[in-house]
């Protein structure tokens, strides 16, 4: 056993070693199986990105109240009367004016132009004052949070950065009606930050909501006490109400869209991996012929067949892990943190970075060598089998 | 023509080689043909009816309603033929990922304006007499195996009836084809007038208005009319031709047509490195053959030639196969996502003839490095390289 | 007296080999007549070799010319050269050079490819040579499945397939026993007595020199005149 490890140990490094004599073929292996590997990365980050900002906009100890039977938001709708049952329901926590925890919000979809020319929707959003309460990690990094009863904006960072003429200062049209836009958020990186916010009862006459709402945000007690309220306001009768986690909200709205990504970026990379399996077998099929002398001769002399293979399938390895690596790196370095940005179910648009997690470049490696290993396994055979009496004719 | 034997037995001079090259090449068309099908899925293009027709929205949000009342105030603008209405219903049929496009809408204006949307006409008739009738397009018939005569219950995620029900029943009552170049058949049309009548919220409002010009003035000034017409008004308006508003649409998604080319870059630029080295490979074994062509009396021209004619051959061997089977796999796909991509997944002609240019290129670019090189040699000093 | 086939007057040839210039030929001047069979010999390095790319215009003389019926080849360029040497020259190489991709049909069929002749006029001319020297049931073999005495044939087919003036052969039988040599000694020999084929041969084997009319010897450049056979 130690002999055949010993055998393949020195063929590997001996294969290894000559590598740089065949610089086309094993550059052609490694630059193949890095593409596969940044573009797999590149595809994924986004769905990565985008479940990362989305999933993970929701806190644990929030729950969001819609209609009953609605998914979205946008399609919710709640009259000022049931908001002030879900906001006095137990389970909700009450701040220490003895208030609940509650907001009731509503919101809109307005168009606004991006800093690169084209137009696309926003999510225009009325909350109420306990709003800041219920959403802890919101912070104001310019300006200051719009006064209630005026037409003034808070504005998402990220929002902010997407669009033009939203800076602090300047008033923007929407409609009929003028806001003055007077501060900027910051909320945790989440989805909210591609939001414009401003007093709910500002914006229902603005938009002829009357007194609706679409949904109400309440801070919990604690985490537990979720059943309690889904379980008070299930037996009252006066409200038809779904109750759930915000974090699990959240999680729904994010699926489709991620769903959507990795069910064109699978395929997608499997395709090119199995292009990537070629071009291995190319490059080693190639790389054991123009050695078939040496291999011969490592016969006669007296190595075997299984150190030689597994030699050969070592050096396809190497290569494979080299383009991984390469690969990884590339997606890593040229689209981490990349901005995108793309639509959600409301119809507005959802601004994320680009995430190419630790999952993705291990997943990453493992495809590469799995593409290297059978990219290396018929050469390896080959390498195996040469009759050593014709290969050493070929002197 | 008569060089094409020794083309081709130069060609297979390594099968296996060569083998592998060729599927290369196959997978990098393949992808190209299902990226860019999958892009193509995005794009409205450009026929010209939707070049035609102008599309009315709310100006701060195409999910706003506008008053139906609009719609006789946009006829009376002079320039304009033809004016209708339509609304997005929301709704699904039996599970909510059946999603697709349903609308109210008023038949006769509304068929008018398409008059690429064709129904037999016993069947139109029949529709015409039923109010809770829908005329079902061919492709959502085809994916969810409706026929006429079926009733047809769908959920409407926006619009409950007065009674806050949100499952509305239709009777099929015809089906629909579309006979343009680009045809668009995952919808569903129903009377405006029992909508309007059953809806418990948003009455007299509708989606989106639809125009045509009677020739008199362009678009553009069209357009400008409509919104100054509603300029200042509660609900104003914002107008454009249908092509540009379905590609504003379309981009909201992201930017698919960048990320289709840049994926596509990466796996081109890989294939060539591919072919390219085995190319060289190919044609270093045989500089002494070559140098035996010239002297036989090949000219230099003539043997290049033929070293870059294998790589095109190659190329296009590999190529039209991936390709075949990208347009063979697109059709499929198209039809199992006819509800979600109205133009389904297909390759232009244009598209086709991209690729094909692209073959060629590829097996010039990866033959000419190695063919020049070999062709500076002098016979004698390739005769000597043994 | 009729013109000579080939005319090689006052004819030298230097390469440079880094920063030295080294003369292979030096002021040569050669007849040779229309059905002739010379041998040329000489020590390695006397530059037997060279003088046949002269002749059979794969290199150009530095100095001096050199005519075949009556045209100067040093003056062609390099596509008329190619032209030329299509119709007017066959060799025969040493290590055969086929092409081992092909069948010894088609290795025979490649000089016809530069001609106007149609597919079934190339099949004719092909059969023909190929039952010259006697291959006619090896056309179908690849070079690897054939002897290195019928690789050899095969490439005397190909030199004369389309029916050239000069034959060059460099060391015909350089890599053949002794049995195969005389074969394909017999077989030149046949060509040019009964084909009129004019044949120059270079060779270091005294033997086969034997074979020809006559046989010049070349030492370092130049020539040394011999007797005829």
């Amino acid at each position: 056993m130690l002999k055949l490890l010993r055998q393949c140990a020195a063929l590997t490094a001996l294969n290894v070693r000559t590598l740089p004599q065949r610089p086309g073929s094993s550059a052609v292996a490694v630059v193949g199986i890095a593409a596969v590997v940044a573009v797999f990365a590149g595809v994924l980050s986004m769905a990565a990105g985008f479940q990362k900002t989305v999933a993970g906009s929701g806190a644990p100890d929030t729950a969001i109240v819609l209609r009953e039977g609605v998914t979205t938001e946008l399609t919710s709708g709640l009259g000022l009367e049931q908001t002030r049952i879900v906001a006095n329901a137990p389970g909700v926590r009450r701040g220490d004016d003895g208030q609940p925890m509650a907001s009731a919000e509503l919101f809109v979809v307005v168009d606004l132009k991006k800093k690169s020319g084209s137009t696309a929707s926003a999510a225009l959003r009325g909350l109420q004052p306990a709003a800041f309460a219920v959403r802890g990690d919101v912070e104001i990094i310019q300006g200051r949070t719009f006064e209630p009863g005026r037409n003034e904006l808070l504005v998402g960072r990220a929002a902010a950065a997407q669009f033009t003429g939203l800076d602090v200062g300047s008033s923007i049209k929407f409609g009929q009606q003028d806001w003055q836009i007077v501060g900027i958020f910051a909320a945790g990186g989440s989805i909210f930050e591609s939001e414009l916010w401003s007093d709910v009862r500002v914006l229902q006459p603005a938009y002829r909501r009357g007194t609706s709402f679409q949904s109400v945000r309440v801070k919990l007690q604690s985490a537990d006490s979720l059943g309690e309220l889904q379980a008070a306001l299930a037996a009252d009768p006066r409200v038809q109400v779904d109750v759930r986690s915000e974090q699990d909200y959240f999680a729904e709205q994010a699926e489709p869209v991620v769903r959507f990504i990795r069910l064109v970026g699978y395929p997608l990379a499997i395709l090119m991996a199995l292009g990537a399996v070629f071009a291995a077998l190319n490059t080693m099929y190639s790389s054991v012929s123009a050695r078939a002398r040496e291999i011969a001769t490592l016969r006669a002399i007296g190595f075997g067949p299984l150190p030689l293979a597994l030699a050969t399938l070592a050096e396809s390895a190497v290569l494979a892990l080299l383009g991984g690596a390469l690969g990884g790196a590339l997606a890593f370095f040229g689209l981490n943190g990349y901005t995108g940005s793309t639509m959600d179910q409301s119809f507005s648009q959802i601004v994320f970075d680009f995430a190419v997690t630790p999952e993705l470049l291990r997943q990453g490696l493992v495809a590469a060598l799995v593409v290297g290993l059978i990219g290396g396994l018929f050469p390896a055979l080959r390498a195996a089998r040469v009759p050593v009496a014709t290969a050493l004719r070929e002197l | 023509m008569k060089y094409l034997g020794l083309i081709w037995c130069n060609m297979w001079r390594k099968r296996i080689r060569t083998t592998l090259t060729i599927l290369s090449v196959l997978v990098a068309f393949l992808l190209f043909g299902l990226l860019t099908g999958f892009k193509n899925a995005f794009q409205v293009g450009d026929s010209l009816e939707t070049a035609e027709r102008l599309i009315t929205v709310h100006k701060v949000s195409l999910i706003n309603m506008l008053p139906v009342s609009y719609t006789e105030r946009i006829k009376r603008i002079p320039g304009i033929a033809e004016a209708t209405h339509a609304t997005w219903f929301g709704g699904y049929y039996q599970e909510p990922r059946n999603q697709f496009g349903q609308f109210p809408v008023d038949p006769p204006s509304y068929l008018a304006m398409y008059p690429e949307l064709k129904v037999p006409e016993q069947q139109l008739a029949r529709f015409m007499a039923n109010q809770t009738g829908a005329l079902v397009g061919r492709a959502i018939a085809d994916q969810f195996n409706i026929s006429v005569g079926d009733r047809l219950p769908l959920f409407s995620t926006i619009w409950p009836k007065q009674d806050g029900d949100r499952n509305w029943e239709f009777q099929v009552e015809g089906i629909l084809d579309d006979n343009s170049p680009n045809p668009i058949t995952n919808f569903l049309l129903f009377h405006y007038e029992y909508f309007d009548e059953a809806r418990g919220m948003g009455r007299g409002t509708v989606g989106w208005f639809i125009e045509k010009g009677d020739g008199s003035r362009s678009n553009t000034d069209l357009a400008a009319d409509i919104d100054l017409e509603f300029a200042n008004s509660p609900a104003e308006t914002k107008t454009t031709n249908e092509a540009a508003f379905a590609e504003e649409y379309a981009k909201q998604f992201g930017d698919i047509g960048l990320i289709v080319t840049a994926i596509l870059g990466a796996v081109f630029f890989t294939i060539l490195l591919v072919s390219g080295n085995s190319m060289s490979q190919s044609v270093r074994e045989r500089i002494p053959e070559l140098a035996v062509l010239k002297t036989l009396g090949f000219s230099s021209g003539s043997v290049l030639a033929m070293v870059l004619a294998e790589g095109v051959l190659i190329a296009l061997i590999g190529g039209l196969l991936g390709l075949g089977l990208s347009v063979a796999a697109l059709g499929q796909a198209s039809k199992a996502l006819a509800a979600l991509l109205p133009l389904g997944m297909g390759l232009s002609p244009g598209a086709l003839i991209l690729a094909v240019t692209y073959m060629i290129l590829l097996g010039l670019v990866s033959g000419a490095l190695p063919a020049v090189q070999a062709m500076r040699l002098t016979i004698i000093e390739a005769l000597g390289r043994r | 007296m009729t013109e000579s086939l080939v005319q090689v007057r006052e004819v030298s040839k230097h390469f440079q080999k880094g920063k030295e210039t080294v003369e292979v030929l030096h002021n040569l001047s050669l007849d040779i007549p229309a059905g002739d069979f010379m041998a040329l010999m000489g020590p390695s390095g006397s530059g037997k070799t060279t003088l046949l790319n002269l002749l059979g215009g794969l290199d150009k003389p530095t100095t001096g010319g050199v005519s075949v019926s009556g045209r100067a080849i040093d003056q062609l360029s390099g596509n008329e050269l190619a032209a030329w040497r299509a119709h007017h020259v066959g060799f025969v190489f040493q290590f055969y050079n086929l092409l081992p991709v092909l069948t010894a049909a088609r290795n025979v069929e490649l000089p016809l490819l530069l001609t106007d002749l149609s597919a079934a006029q190339r099949k004719q001319h092909v059969a023909t040579a190929l039952s010259v020297v006697g291959l006619a049931d090896r056309a179908g073999h690849y070079p690897r499945e054939l002897s290195g005495g019928q690789e050899q044939r095969v490439a005397i087919a190909r030199a004369i397939v389309s029916d050239p003036t000069l034959l060059l052969c460099d060391e015909p039988t350089g890599d053949l026993d002794r049995e195969t040599a005389t074969e394909i000694l017999t077989l030149l020999q046949a060509l040019n007595r009964d084909h009129g084929k004019t044949i120059v041969m270079v060779t270091h084997d005294p033997q086969a020199a034997e074979y020809a009319r006559r046989t010049l010897h070349l030492d370092k450049g130049t020539l040394l005149e011999a007797q005829a056979a």
